[in-house]
């Protein structure tokens, strides 16, 4: 199976929601937009979580030009489909790797949304290209954080470097990328503590890695990505801020969109943070990952 | 958002003021705001409708307490419901006292499943028992290795099986060998999972029949979306919860899904969980709970409090006074202690119509000691100074009304200028409407007139410019519009008895 066709199943589920929402709108030929339909319509999008204020401006939008009208469902999802690419155009966006020397990856995110799994994935996509991966452990604080990485690395033939239970995280991320520069890693990819965001400390914790990185090799860390997850609610648009100031993500995440939710929180983080979403998760094994095409995922939306 | 959901609740419905009864029409703007701060604290949808359904029928047709702003009143309500669907509370284990007791976490991916297990064990290992936690997370990569560092941090066995395959049997086992009295009570980490993962939501179900857990609590994240209705449903129809507990409440998610799940499934959320190590599991209370949805902090704590204690007939009273102007050092102390009765002098002050920015700008004085001192002071007064402090008070009566109290003398002066300062806010204020009480406020914390330490000094200057003939008259207008409406209230009342 693609990657295409195992987004759109795990987009399949949300479809088939959004679908049966808005038709069940849409008895007959058309119906009159009126406030019933567009509170409905409000609410239907509500339930993504993309948030009261991404709603409210898309259903103000088909208001403006639907009210008193009757329409068909096709015109009506039509205008929603152009709004939601309108809110989340972006070119696809996969890893930018290094001019030359090896590509530094660092991920962070708050706790179990899905970090380790993600490099699993990512992992998993280099070496099906050829390409060589170290990876740090750099999550010295969860019990067995280590290991499981380490499982992962041996399973995808990935290297790793780790340090002691409890030792200096940006320690290890240097020497993560000091075996990348001397055995020619093509990428190195840097697991970190889940932490949450208002945690001050453990953020600067972060940015003392994100630090380290820079000074090892020029335009490091290359990418710096947010795993987000996709049952998280509007938590997310604080996730996204202040991880980005803390260590100027350059992309999302967004794991574990085989469930029912709807990842909706990326249109707000969008629209607030300007932080693009780079990848999908779409299950636990390292082949669940896919390219996040804005254009494919609204179309999945509403196929 | 948060923090003005209060003020742009009294703005939405500042109009009810003096109409004396909520009706759903008057509260429409108002319950639209509820509504969108619900949504924004991530209570799923269907529940939000639900609950403001309910609020309403609650609130329509209940009197506007003189003593609080409609949203205020509004906000009370919407707490007070809040609190009673999350509750009631129940934090007990139900542990058997015979034979080994089986308590079984699950949840979706990352909830923070087995942290709770470790978490669980300890608290069970501090009341004196023997708990067990068992690794039945036979998915994740290294999720056996991740119990047993715990384990091994509490002191407290863990039943692992690296080379199993099932995790049905595995638990059935671990029983077994509570059972040959190792352990008094058994906690069960299972995998997570997704709710529409058909297979492994059987096998959760299987658990289930085999090892007839006491109790089963679903672990929750905090940070959960819209979403929590359907998984928490999902595992309440495979399984028949008996509890919550949910996680990551140290961060600055409301938590909005914590009434969702309860919503849906009925069971009590029994614990929450505020930080990665073992020892942060707390027990679940409605209240706090409900705060922290409504993100207000103790101010809707104080609504409550407010609608208990004051006594509406002096609030009325008095209300009427500084309406008028004529505001006494008796009514300062009278002030002072209806509100200490409440609790820290800034907090209440917020109750106070109109007065919420003050409080702000008093910002934490130790307001409760100073008031005593202050009440005493007004105590060694005679009635005649307590009319008239600043021109009666002269440096013999002010030694004495010192000695009198066991201040100093220049306490005494103290008290009488703040008491300027603050009639001379009372008058102001009294000519004017609610909007224009708030700028006024506004207009005075930007000016600086509060002394370092939050004391009020009276102003030297007016708040800026004069007011012109027409403002004058704008505001007269006001006066007598506001007089004619509480004398319409009053014969309300008076009909109404
Ligand atoms: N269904 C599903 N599960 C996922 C996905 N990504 C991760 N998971 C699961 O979510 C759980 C947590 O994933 P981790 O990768 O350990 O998350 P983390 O962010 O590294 O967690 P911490 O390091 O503990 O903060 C694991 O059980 C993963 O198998 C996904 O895309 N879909
Ligand atoms: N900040 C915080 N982190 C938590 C809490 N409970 C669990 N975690 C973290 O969340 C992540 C996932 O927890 P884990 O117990 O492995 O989840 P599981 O996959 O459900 O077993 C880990 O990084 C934990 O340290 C909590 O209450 N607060
Ligand atoms: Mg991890
Ligand atoms: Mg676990």
């Amino acid at each position: 199976m693609g990657l295409f066709d195992q987004l759109k199943q795990g987009l399949r589920k949300t479809t088939q929601l959004l679908n049966t929402d808005i038709r069940d709108l849409f008895k007959a030929e058309g119906r009159l937009v009126d406030d019933a339909v567009l509170e409905e319509l409000f609410e239907s999008l509500v339930k993504t979580d993309m948030g009261v204020q991404a709603a409210r401006q898309i259903v103000d939008d088909v208001g403006a030009q639907f009210r008193a009208r009757v329409v068909s469902m096709d015109e009506l999802i039509g205008v929603i489909r152009a709004k939601l690419k309108e809110l989340l155009a972006q070119p696809a966006d996969p890893i930018r790797f290094a001019a030359s020397g090896p590509t530094v990856i660092m991920v962070a995110g708050v706790n179990g949304c899905g970090k380790t799994t993600s490099i699993a994935k990512l992992t998993k996509m280099f070496r099906d290209r050829g390409l060589r991966v170290v990876l740090g452990a750099a999550d010295t604080f969860r019990a067995a954080a280590v290991e499981q990485l380490g499982i992962w690395a041996s399973r995808l033939d990935a290297q790793l470097v780790k340090g002691q239970p409890g030792s200096d995280p940006a320690s290890v991320a240097h020497r993560t990328v000091a075996k990348a520069l001397d055995d020619g890693f093509d990428v190195a990819i840097v697991d970190t503590a889940g932490r949450l965001q208002t945690q001050q400390g453990l953020m600067q914790q972060l940015a003392k890695i994100h630090r380290v990185l820079g000074k090892q090799v020029d335009g490091a860390p290359h990418e710096v990505l947010l795993v987000l997850d996709a049952t998280t609610g509007q938590n997310g648009i604080s996730q996204a801020k202040h991880f980005t100031d803390a260590v100027q993500c350059t992309g999302i995440v967004l794991a574990k969109l085989d469930g029912t939710a709807k990842g909706g929180v990326v249109v707000a983080i969008r629209q607030q943070v300007g932080l693009p979403v780079k990848y999908v998760g779409v299950g636990e094994q390292a082949d669940d990952l896919a390219l996040f095409e804005p254009d494919s995922f609204v179309d999945a939306l509403f196929a | 958002m948060f923090e003005s959901l209060q003020k742009s609740l009294n703005s939405a419905i500042r109009t009810l003021r003096g109409r004396g009864k909520l009706t759903e029409a008057n509260m429409r703007d108002g319950l639209g705001l509820v509504e969108q701060a619900l949504l924004e604290a991530d209570v799923s949808l269907p529940v939000v409708k639900d609950f403001v359904t309910r609020v309403a029928d609650q609130a329509v047709g209940g009197k506007v307490l003189k003593s609080l702003d409609p949203g205020q009143q509004l906000i009370g309500i919407v707490y007070q419901e809040l609190q009673r669907l999350m509750g009631p509370v129940d934090h007990s284990l139900h542990l058997r006292a015979d034979g080994p007791s089986v308590l079984m976490l699950c949840g979706l991916q990352g909830s923070g499943k087995t942290t709770t297990c470790g978490k669980l064990g300890r608290l069970l290992h501090e009341r004196g028992r023997k708990p067990m936690l068992v690794a039945a997370d036979l998915q994740r990569p290294a999720a056996i290795h991740q119990l047993q560092v715990l384990g091994e941090q509490l002191g407290l066995p863990v039943f692992a099986d690296l080379d199993a395959q099932d995790p049905v049997a595995l638990c059935q086992a671990a029983v077994r060998e509570a059972k040959s009295g190792v352990a008094d009570v058994v906690v069960l980490d299972t995998a997570g999972r997704l709710h529409v993962d058909d297979e492994l939501m059987q096998q959760l179900g299987r658990i289930d029949r085999r090892v007839q857990p006491e109790q089963v609590y679903l672990v929750v994240d905090a940070m959960t979306g819209q979403d929590a209705v359907l998984s928490a449903k999902a595992f309440n129809e495979a399984l028949e919860l008996d509890g919550v507990i949910m996680t990551k409440l140290d961060g600055d998610a409301r938590g909005g899904a914590a009434l969702s799940v309860k919503h849906v499934t009925g069971v009590p959320v029994k614990f929450v969980g505020t930080g990665e190590h073992l020892d942060a599991l707390e027990e679940f209370h409605p209240d706090r709970m409900a705060s922290r949805i409504l993100g207000m902090g103790d101010v809707v704590s104080l609504v409550e409090q407010a609608q208990r204690k004051f006594d509406q007939d002096e609030m009325a009273a008095q209300e009427e006074r500084l309406r008028k102007g004529e505001f006494t050092l008796d009514d300062f102390k009278k002030l002072l202690g209806q509100t200490s009765k409440l609790g820290p002098m800034n907090k209440v002050m917020s109750m106070i119509p109109g007065m919420g920015q003050l409080s702000d700008m008093m910002g934490d004085v130790d307001a409760e000691k100073d008031m005593k001192r202050l009440r005493g002071i007004v105590d060694s007064m005679t009635p005649d100074e307590r009319r008239n402090p600043s021109r009666i008070i002269d440096p013999s009566r002010r030694r004495r009304i010192a000695e009198g109290a066991g201040v100093q003398p220049h306490e005494v002066n103290e008290l009488v200028k703040q008491f300027d300062g603050i009639a001379d806010i009372m008058k102001k204020m009294s000519s004017m409407g609610m909007r224009d009480r708030m700028k006024a406020m506004q207009e005075m914390t930007q000016g600086g007139m509060l002394g370092p330490g939050g004391r009020i000094a009276k102003q030297k200057k007016g708040t800026g410019k004069r007011l012109t003939p027409q403002e004058r008259a704008k505001q007269k207008k006001l006066r007598d519009r506001e007089a004619r409406q509480r004398k319409r209230e009053k014969k309300q009342q008076k009909r109404q008895r």
